[in-house]
């Protein structure tokens, strides 16, 4: 039964990965941009959800309502504003200025707030959990969070396959050039493209505070994983993303069993091997 | 708009598009200056291309494909149903995929693509590329019937006869500079040919 | 827009001997200054320098990868790891913690092998991260061995009973020596075949495979000598803080140190990063009762630099005055300014 659980809460923690890395796979299919402040960006939305919900009294869930759309115009101008001039430099560039952005935010968060561990105070819901049987119990809040996951994928799928500006986004990943030359202003659909994967990066982080402590440090570690669950799911297709998010999240958990410091290294040991399996991840697939 | 292999034909065709910018001197359309418009915003304009090599999207649908052709469309009588008519063949194509197409059924919606931006130049970059002979004739039957909606063509082509024979004027390009212009049915096909490989020691027009 | 055609005749291709002459005099004094330190000035300078060694000698070494292989890296950390550990180990075993640099840096380099063979199949992006990866791994199988320490750290055996004052110039002497190392060893290299092959690869991998440049080869050598220069590092790191700590050793601050001396001083270029530890240097003592602000300072500029002055503030310099200490490429002497030609300037014809 031990085992039963470890896999439930394999399943469940892939849910949060996935909502994590669908950002990152999104900016990554689209712009071919790899954002190395991904982890801090979301550290970020998470002290914001702190200031928010001890600074009006709100429950954990309404902050992400204001955090996520906050998040969304931060997307936006970070693209217009930085990704895009380090784009036009080179595609070098864009890996060199994301990590420096990572470094900026996490010393500034480390001289701005505590070194300290936090966590959100998600009330009654931390506590709360189905009863399955005596030894297995799923807590309400990571159900919420896979919920959230597979309904913000499914939202994505839709928004790209359906919506006017979703093809946009799908032409100027196709190509950037002929994309150009029908209409479509791809740095707009680019700036687009970042604000959809920041405001889902914002949602990840409010997640990541509710299942367990966060310190202004905490950027560069959730990074990796979410370029784990990329990889591992394959680059470009959201559905491989879910699956690579729970690949990993089992991989941890059941690592975890066998010795509790193996857990994380598991992950990495997985990641790697299917790098030297197949560089271009389990599924690779068009955006769509 | 004739010339040889790298005579800076496609160079010319994108500069106007906006892909490229001029080193030096302007753009004009209708008296108005265009040099610094962005390339998509040159389609609300009235310019539109369509590329060498089709470049068609491939994560999307024929229709999709389409309908990203009417994102800064001005208004105009070219639609979906308008361009079905003229291809009738792609309404029963139009969810699947373009990559299994034939090469002039895809030349066939990259112009498709571009008429839904209702076009008041077309800019045709190496129509015939690559296409077997009936397919390029097929389309190039199909040209008289776009002029005569009032739209003006910019075609780029390295087969001179079939250019010449649908053009109401003609320029040869070498090295990046007019060698010779005018009426096709003005021009001798030695002078042609002189302009064509360089051979002629006048340059007729200045540098583009 | 070189006319290749052009070149002979009135026109000459050098190696620009007497910059490298200059150069090689300057450096000769600088070393030699920098070396009878110990006996000039109080150990609180020498342990600072120290430091700058320590950064010059990274920098160098991601510069190498980053400014010449055009691989990204932000897990060097896993090599200065490696470095210390390496001696840490072999202290143990009696050795000479000083003689043990060396031999750490192969042990480096040989841990880095098959890595390499993992690591440089994998394309820009999958590269970076999974440099980090490979160091988060390093770092946490490090914690997980007790007879490493495991996470707590552990001092350094084999320094007890050497008198201070002595320590402390060895140390300075042995952090002198790698920088120097790193910056002579990168510049011989950059002059040697594989320079040739570096650049042809640089400018066009494609086009440089095709003229018989075994690409992966020339990627692996720098890789491994990256592995290698970052494990002494390391190496001189433990050696000076006389102990050693996975999160001291493993951090991803190392990259962010690199790869920001770096960018401000310029890739792709040897003096670039000895430039960049310097404004490091004047930035962290000017900010040093600031906290982290040195490093948000830093980073901001790094950041910029990249965006708005790619070949950093040593591409300005030798821009402006025409100067190179360390000159690896060629000169073409009595050139005209070539012609300017008809037509739009194009963006790279090729699909």
């Amino acid at each position: 039964m031990v085992w039963v659980n470890a896999i439930v809460q394999g399943i469940l923690l892939g849910g949060l990965y996935a909502l994590f890395a669908c950002g990152l796979s999104l900016m990554f299919g689209v712009m071919r941009v790899v954002n190395l402040a991904h982890g801090d960006f979301a550290v970020l939305a998470t002290y914001l959800a702190l200031a928010i919900i001890t600074g009006l009294d709100v429950p954990v869930l309404w902050s992400a309502l204001v955090v996520a759309p906050l998040f969304g115009m931060v997307g936006y101008l970070v693209q217009r504003f930085i990704i895009q001039r380090s784009l036009d430099v080179s595609p070098v560039t864009t890996l060199l200025v994301t990590f420096g952005l990572s470094i900026v935010i996490q010393n500034g968060l480390l001289e701005g707030l505590s070194a300290n561990s936090q966590s959100l105070p998600s009330g009654s819901l931390a506590s709360a959990s189905f009863q399955v049987n005596s030894q297995l119990s799923i807590g309400y809040e990571s159900v919420i969070v896979f919920a959230v996951a597979v309904v913000v994928l499914v939202c994505l799928q839709l928004f790209l396959s359906r919506a006017r500006l979703g093809r946009e986004v799908r032409a100027a990943a196709d190509d950037q050039e002929a994309a150009t030359i029908v209409g479509v202003n791809v740095r707009h659909v680019y700036g687009v493209t970042a604000a959809i994967a920041f405001a889902t990066v914002a949602l990840a982080g409010v997640a990541f505070g509710m299942y367990s402590s966060f310190n202004p440090a905490a950027g560069p570690q959730r990074l990796i994983f979410a370029f784990e669950a990329v990889v591992i799911g394959g680059v470009g297709s959201l559905w491989g993303t879910l699956a690579g998010g729970i690949i990993l999240g089992l991989a941890q958990v059941l690592g975890s069993q066998v010795d509790t410091s193996f857990g994380v290294l598991a992950g990495h040991l997985v990641f790697l091997i299917v790098l030297a399996l197949r560089p271009n991840g389990l599924i690779p697939a068009r955006l769509s | 708009m004739i010339g040889a292999n790298g005579a800076g034909k496609s160079t010319l065709l994108r500069t106007i598009a906006g892909l490229h910018r001029p080193v030096a001197g302007t753009i004009q359309l209708d008296g108005s200056d265009i040099t610094h418009l962005p390339a998509h915003r040159r389609v609300a304009a009235g310019i539109v291309m369509v590329p060498e090599g089709r470049r068609l999207f491939p994560s999307l649908s024929l229709e999709e494909n389409l309908k990203l052709g009417s994102t800064r469309s001005r208004s105009g009588a070219w639609d979906l149903d308008r361009v079905y008519q003229l291809f009738p063949w792609m309404a029963e194509r139009r969810g699947g995929p373009t990559v299994h197409l034939s090469g002039g059924e895809q030349q066939a919606v990259a112009i498709g693509r571009a008429l839904m931006a209702n076009p008041r130049i077309l800019l045709l970059d190496e129509l015939s590329l690559g296409l077997a002979p009936a397919v390029v004739q097929r389309l190039y039957d199909m040209l008289p019937a776009l002029l005569a909606t009032g739209m003006s063509i910019l075609l780029v082509e390295q087969d001179v006869t079939q250019a010449l024979r649908v053009s109401d004027w003609a320029h040869c390009l070498l090295e990046g500079r007019i060698m010779l212009s005018g009426r096709p049915r003005d021009l001798a096909s030695t002078e042609v040919e002189a302009a064509y490989f360089g051979l002629s020691k006048r340059a007729v027009g200045g540098g583009g | 827009m070189t006319d290749t055609a052009a070149v002979g005749g009135r026109q000459r291709v050098t190696r620009s001997r007497r910059s490298a002459a200059w150069g090689a005099l300057v450096g000769v004094v600088v070393v030699a200054i920098l070396f009878s330190l110990p006996y000039l000035v109080y150990a609180n300078v020498t342990g600072v320098l120290v430091n700058l060694f320590i950064l010059v000698s990274l920098a160098t070494m991601w510069n190498l990868l980053a400014g010449y292989a055009g691989l990204i890296s932000v897990g060097q950390q896993a090599y200065i790891g490696v470095g210390a550990y390496a001696v840490f180990v072999l202290a143990g075993d009696g050795i000479s913690p000083f003689l043990a640099i060396p031999l750490a840096a192969l042990i480096s380099a040989l841990v880095g092998l098959p890595a390499s063979f993992l690591l440089l199949r994998l394309r820009r992006e999958y590269f970076a991260i999974a440099t980090w990866v490979v160091a988060e791994a390093f770092q946490l199988v490090v914690v997980r061995s007790n007879s490493l320490g495991a996470g707590a750290g552990a001092p350094l055996p084999g320094m007890v009973g050497l008198d201070p004052a002595l320590r402390q110039a060895f140390t300075y002497w042995a952090a002198l020596a790698v920088a120097v190392a790193a910056l002579l060893g990168t510049y011989l290299l950059l002059r040697s075949r594989l320079g040739l092959d570096l650049t042809a690869v640089r400018d066009n991998e494609v086009g440089a495979r095709s003229v018989g440049v075994r690409v992966v080869r020339a990627k692996r050598i720098v890789y491994l000598v990256a592995a290698a220069g970052a494990g002494a590092a390391g190496a001189v790191l433990v050696i000076s803080q006389l102990f050693v700590q996975p999160t001291a050793v493993f951090t991803v601050q190392w990259s962010a140190y690199m790869i920001f001396v770096a960018l401000i001083g310029g890739l792709g270029s040897i003096e670039g990063p000895i430039v960049g530890t310097v404004i490091f240097f004047l930035l962290q003592q000017t900010l040093a009762d600031r906290g982290a602000w040195y490093l948000i300072v830093l980073g901001a500029v790094a950041v910029l630099m990249a965006m708005w002055v790619p070949r950093g503030l040593w591409g300005l310099i030798s821009d402006r005055f025409g100067i190179r200490l360390f000159p690896v490429g060629y000169w073409l002497h009595g050139m005209n300014p070539p012609a300017t030609g008809p037509g739009p300037k194009t963006e790279s014809p090729q699909a």
